[in-house]
């Protein structure tokens, strides 16, 4: 057993309410450049729906992720080695632009310049490629809210798929049944095809937290990643020609900050937290033969951080004391496992995603209370849930390869939880048959629920630091090391805000974020070390330091 | 004259090709890649290229065997010198005339996609001449020697023995200067493409992943501390969006 740490996400897509609040920051923070204007670390899809790029889960198409070969062997989608070798010249499979969407801005200096006429001037929609005057045509999240879905919901590669095999027993309805938001963001696999499709192996998993980061300076551009990963999470940026994509915001979750997104959710529906595996039986777990069996074997990939046995492992390889400790308090270990509500996208990929979802409830629940249900009566919900077919097989095919029973079963938990919790907020006498008719105990659905309700910050986001005996081994906090001078050490210093030594970039970045969110006074006014800062002054009143300090006891003259 | 273009020129182009990749390396790892703009477009990518690179990997072949294996050796092997030459020639002007309509469909490509045009830089385009030059020579050697039939001159008496002896560090600059005026040609434009090939986007052949053949799928890093100090100007890659290099005007 070689247990290793991995920083994981659980997304509550009960929770998500559709406004993109993730992909804006994300984009600001990381693809606001010549490059990546098409490109979305983060993104948030509407489903049913084609998704970005459009139809990325049709794999007879893309040949993204992993497959078995005639031996019962794992291989890439697009072949083996030589043959994948071969086709390096023009990727076969590789999305076009077209396939994403054709980036662009307006003409908003015409509004300003406009010589003065009859008519308005219009800013017009120009191609951030060709600069050219352009059609909108497309754009990360055009069927946004199910946008067009009448005329191309079916274009949705899932909505084909639970059209096929329930004949035609789902007619156009499909699209107005239901409709749920899917934030999506690098998975972070275990078992990544991206990395396994790279030439030059320049895509690697950190072995202190699971990350999986490109190395700018090795990726030479193949572009084979790109066919690689199913999920078409991987990007390239077409000024560097290399291939980047979401880094889980590492410079943040080094200093024990949450990510961008998860930091900016409106909805509070993201979770970090970090899980235990075993790496060596990664290969084995994702070469199971039965697709649906793959959700089961990747649970048990995860190690519970409470047992002995596990912990001594852990300690062998490593990993630091307060990483166990958080491993023990982490939300998405409580979520995928303890309480096995959480469920990763798409398992059939083989590649063993690292972002979790707890499918939404809310389908089933809208339609109850729109038809005048008590949609938080026990029976009813799991009536309808047993009735409301066509969303269970549409998440199925979402999250468990098309494993109807362990959508329903989750679901099923979830509706108990929801029910059981309205007899307790209501005063009456617990019913204890509802938790037991999902195979759970009061303690637990009341954990589950606070967890899952009403959980702070610091319960929603459990991220260890990296650690300064690891420092050499991170990227960002490489340099810390020199200049380690106790807690103060990124506060500000003399002058001013983030002044002083050179910090990597990142670290100065956060720590001071970090500094001037949980602190009290003004950045900048701490130690003066005797002198005076000037750079912080604002004009108003007189900087600190620069007069002796007036003693009031003395009277004026 | 000959033996500044035979004796002295060689030793030039090689030591800024060693030199100039040398550099490339260590400075600019970032702008080590093949640059791709399959993006942009791929239907006539997925034609061109493949027909060129496989093209061009033929025609190394043929470069190699043809300039570092002796006459003789092939003789000793009961391969007559005619022999040889009918497979040279059919061999190295398929192959030959696959880079040329290859690297013809990529440039018409790059000429006629908005989107592609845009992102040739001028280095691109001188190289892109040069390149063009020393494939359509090559081939030019190929159709004359044809066309001569039995009569074709025999490079491997020539052009081969000077190769050879540049590693030597004695250069045969009278073999070479007795070689017909399409070999001198040729062989100067290849030195000259040789010359900027640090310097291009043609870099990314030294680094052909024949590694991927058997390196581990799944690849784990703790890294290492070797972070730049932070320079105070912006990194490569972090340029803005919609600004100078996408200007049409200050192109």
């Amino acid at each position: 057993m070689r247990v290793m740490a991995q920083m994981g996400m659980v997304m509550n897509l009960d929770k998500c309410i559709g406004c993109h609040t993730c992909s804006v920051t994300c984009k600001q923070a990381w693809t606001n450049r010549a490059g990546t204007e098409y490109v979305w670390f983060n993104n948030v899809e509407t489903r049913p729906g084609q998704g970005y790029p459009r139809r990325y889960e049709d794999q007879e198409k893309w040949r993204g992720g992993w497959e078995l070969n005639k031996r019962g062997r794992l291989q890439l989608r697009t072949g083996g080695r030589l043959k994948r070798l071969l086709s390096i010249f023009a990727s076969p499979v590789q999305p076009e632009l077209a396939d994403y969407y054709e980036p662009w801005t307006y003409d908003y200096k015409t509004l300003v310049d406009a010589p003065l006429g009859d008519d308005f001037p219009v800013a017009r929609p120009k191609s951030l490629i060709t600069g050219e005057d352009t059609q909108v045509t497309w754009s990360a999240n055009w069927d946004d809210d199910l946008g067009g879905a009448p005329e191309m919901g079916h274009l949705d590669p899932l909505v084909e798929r639970v059209r096929r095999e329930s004949e035609d027993k789902i007619r156009f309805e499909l699209e107005q049944t239901f409709m749920f938001y899917l934030p999506r963001i690098c998975e972070h696999c275990l078992n990544p095809s991206c990395m396994a499709s790279c030439p030059s192996g320049a895509i690697y998993k950190r072995s202190e937290d699971g990350i999986v980061l490109v190395d700018q300076d090795r990726c030479r551009g193949w572009r084979q990643c790109i066919t690689g990963c199913p999920y078409k999470k991987m990007y390239f940026n077409h000024k560097s020609g290399k291939a980047e994509k979401c880094t889980f915001c590492y410079p943040r979750v080094e200093v024990g900050i949450p990510t961008v997104c998860s930091e900016t959710c409106v909805g509070r529906l993201r979770y970090l937290g970090l899980f235990l595996y075993d790496a060596d039986a990664v290969t084995q777990a994702a070469s199971v033969p039965d697709e649906r069996d793959l959700y089961q074997a990747q649970l048990e990939l995860l190690l519970d951080p409470h047992d002995p046995a596990v912990v001594a492992a852990a300690r062998k390889q490593g990993i630091p004391e307060d990483w166990l400790d958080a491993a023990r308090r982490s939300p998405v270990y409580a979520l995928a496992k303890t309480y096995g509500v959480a469920l990763p996208l798409h398992p059939e990929y083989r590649t063993m995603p690292m972002v979790w979802y707890v499918p939404p409830l809310s389908p089933v629940v809208d339609l109850l209370a729109e038809q005048g249900h008590d949609a938080e009566d026990r029976d009813v919900l799991f009536g309808a849930i047993d009735a409301l077919r066509i969303p269970v097989e549409y998440l199925a095919e979402l999250f468990t390869a098309g494993d109807t029973a362990v959508v329903t079963d989750v679901l099923r938990k979830l509706a108990a939880m929801r029910s059981y919790m309205r007899g307790v907020n209501l005063g009456r006498a617990p019913d204890t048959s509802i938790p037991a008719s999902v195979g759970m105990t009061q303690e637990s659905v009341y954990a589950m629920y606070r967890l899952m309700a009403i959980a702070k910050y610091d319960e929603r986001y459990v991220i260890p630091k990296a650690h300064v005996e690891q420092a050499h081994e991170l990227e960002e906090i490489g340099c810390a090391l020199d200049y380690d001078e106790g807690p103060g050490m990124y506060a500000s210093s003399v002058f001013g805000e983030a002044s002083g030594q050179r910090v990597p970039v990142a670290v100065e970045t956060y720590h001071a974020l970090r500094q001037r969110q949980t602190s009290d006074v003004p950045a900048g006014s701490e130690e003066l070390h005797g002198r005076v800062n000037l750079l912080n002054w604002d004009g108003n009143g007189v900087p600190e330091g620069l007069f002796p300090p007036r003693h009031d006891e003395e009277a004026p003259r | 004259m000959s033996v500044v273009l035979w004796g002295v020129l060689p030793y030039l182009v090689i030591a800024t090709l060693v030199l100039g990749t040398i550099w490339r390396y260590r400075y600019d790892k970032f702008g080590w890649t093949t640059r791709s703009s399959q993006l942009y477009e791929s239907r006539l990518l997925r034609i061109g290229s493949p027909l060129f690179h496989f093209g061009i990997l033929v025609v190394l072949v043929g470069h190699i065997v043809g300039l570092l294996i002796p006459e003789s050796w092939t003789t000793t092997l009961g391969l007559s010198e005619h022999a040889y030459h009918i497979q040279a020639i059919t061999l190295g002007g398929v192959a030959g005339f696959c880079t040329l309509v290859g690297i013809a469909i990529l440039i018409v490509r790059r000429r006629t996609t908005g989107p592609v045009f845009m992102a040739t830089t001028n280095n691109d385009k001188a190289m892109y001449v040069v390149l063009v030059a020393a494939i359509a020579l090559g081939l030019l050697t190929t159709l004359v020697a044809i066309g001569a039939g039995a009569h074709a001159h025999d490079y491997r008496q020539t052009v081969s023995p000077w190769f050879r002896s540049l590693f030597r560090l004695n250069p045969d600059v009278d073999a070479m200067a007795a070689s017909p005026a399409q070999f001198q040609i040729h062989a100067l434009v290849g030195m000259l493409l040789f010359a900027i090939w640090p310097f291009t986007r043609l870099v990314h052949a030294f680094t052909a992943p024949v590694h991927y053949l058997f390196r581990p799928y799944i690849v784990y890093r703790s890294s290492d501390a070797q972070v730049p100090a932070p320079t105070g100007r912006a990194r490569p890659g972090w340029s803005p969006v919609g600004t100078a290099d996408r200007d049409r005007r200050s192109r």
